[in-house]
């Protein structure tokens, strides 16, 4: 069963991490999705929900509905890249944000950056 | 945690199959059961049920929330025809309960109503006689996979073990409505896992599962509608997701709030 918040809409839980997965390559481009019993079984989550996440997914262009292989990932790598360049601003924006709110600024947070990516292994 | 899950949906990614097309059904034609201005009146003024209307449809799976004492299995036992109204009545696919709604209505009461003498080999003998849409085949391979076997009593296993025979046979039925009365009561977690996802793999996109419950957090996820029964009157019907988005909380915590003492 997937980690999921009860506060929040569960179908955008699984968008997120389903996007997550397709950004990382966990997912590459091309690949089939499992159905959306066998996902929802995984997630412990009801079909229609997994179904409604597909939905928004396939909106998204993220994923397609292919002929005979059921639903598979874009073949669209640069769209690929461009979500997964959007998500890393989104998640730097969010750092930037809650930096400023502990009374950091712009001056002071980069070279603290700088060094804590040196000594991340 | 993530690596694990990715694991394994890449292993599921690189099986052959086709997808399901599972869409979100909301015709009105694909009305399951209606509740009309039901209620029930034991002895001269216990009201269990008054005024309940609802309509649920097919392809959902439905959670019947409220504490105890709130009506929950009695409006169970009024649409298995087990009890009968004081006012107002139940249609399931347009028949009221009884012969043509048994047949198509797949009933796992809160209580265990088997004989714990009979072997697991019996029960199956049984449920195949009584219902003409018992699948044995799909009982039996999931018997198999928890290695129960057909020889085994009822009456030797656990708790636990019991209750997923139970859940077995009343979901290998090809029913159009599956009533599951408190179906994860008093189980242990990986049990109660087994149970929910026994009821996700095997219900289909034409029927719907109408659960009652009282534990919300552990079955929430899986419920895509939900009906708050509160002393016998429905005071809430909702999409779990929409519920979540308005009020920006958890059906379970909502539930807290709701009925708060």
């Amino acid at each position: 069963m997937w980690k999921l918040d009860a506060d929040r809409p569960i179908y955008m839980q699984i968008v997120e991490r389903i996007e997550k997965q397709i950004i990382s390559g966990a997912y590459g481009s091309g690949d089939r999705i499992p159905s959306v019993r066998e996902l929802a079984a995984q997630a412990g989550v009801n079909p229609n929900t997994m179904q409604r996440a597909m939905t928004e997914l396939e909106r998204k262009g993220l994923i397609a509905g292919h002929r005979t292989r059921g639903r598979v990932v874009t073949e669209d790598r640069e769209m690929i890249e461009e979500r997964r360049g959007y998500m890393a601003k989104e998640m730097i924006r969010e750092f930037l944000w809650q930096m400023r709110e502990l009374g950091f600024d712009k001056e002071e947070i980069l070279p603290l950056l700088r060094q804590e990516v040196t000594d991340d292994v | 945690m993530y690596e694990e899950v990715n694991d394994q949906i890449n292993e599921y990614a690189n099986e052959p199959g086709q997808n399901q097309v599972y869409e979100y059904p909301n015709e009105p034609e694909r009305e399951l059961v209606r509740v009309n201005d039901l209620t029930k009146v034991y002895g001269k003024r216990t009201v269990a049920l008054e005024g309940v209307n609802l309509t649920i449809p097919r392809g959902r799976i439905v959670g019947l929330l409220g504490p105890n004492g709130s009506g929950k299995t009695t409006l169970i036992k009024i649409m298995n025809g087990l009890l009968s109204p004081t006012r107002g009545n139940v249609w399931i696919n347009g028949s009221l309960p009884g012969p043509a709604t048994k047949a198509t209505v797949s009933y796992l009461p809160e209580r265990n109503a088997l004989d714990l003498s009979m072997r697991v080999e019996e029960l199956l003998d049984f449920f195949g006689d009584f219902y003409a849409d018992f699948s044995r085949e799909r009982a039996g391979e999931m018997l198999r996979s928890l290695n129960i076997s057909p020889k085994d009593r009822l009456k030797s296993m656990s708790k636990g073990t019991r209750e997923k025979v139970q859940l077995i046979l009343v979901m290998s039925r090809e029913a159009d409505l599956y009533i599951l009365d408190e179906p994860i009561a008093g189980v242990d977690p990986a049990a109660r896992d087994y149970i929910i996802r026994t009821i996700i793999g095997n219900y289909n996109s034409n029927a719907t599962v109408l659960l009652s419950t009282h534990l919300i957090t552990d079955i929430e996820n899986v419920l895509d509608e939900v009906i708050f029964l509160k002393e016998g009157h429905v005071v809430l019907q909702s999409s779990a997701d929409a519920l979540r988005e308005q009020q920006g909380k958890s059906v379970d915590a909502y539930f807290r709030e709701v009925f708060a003492c």
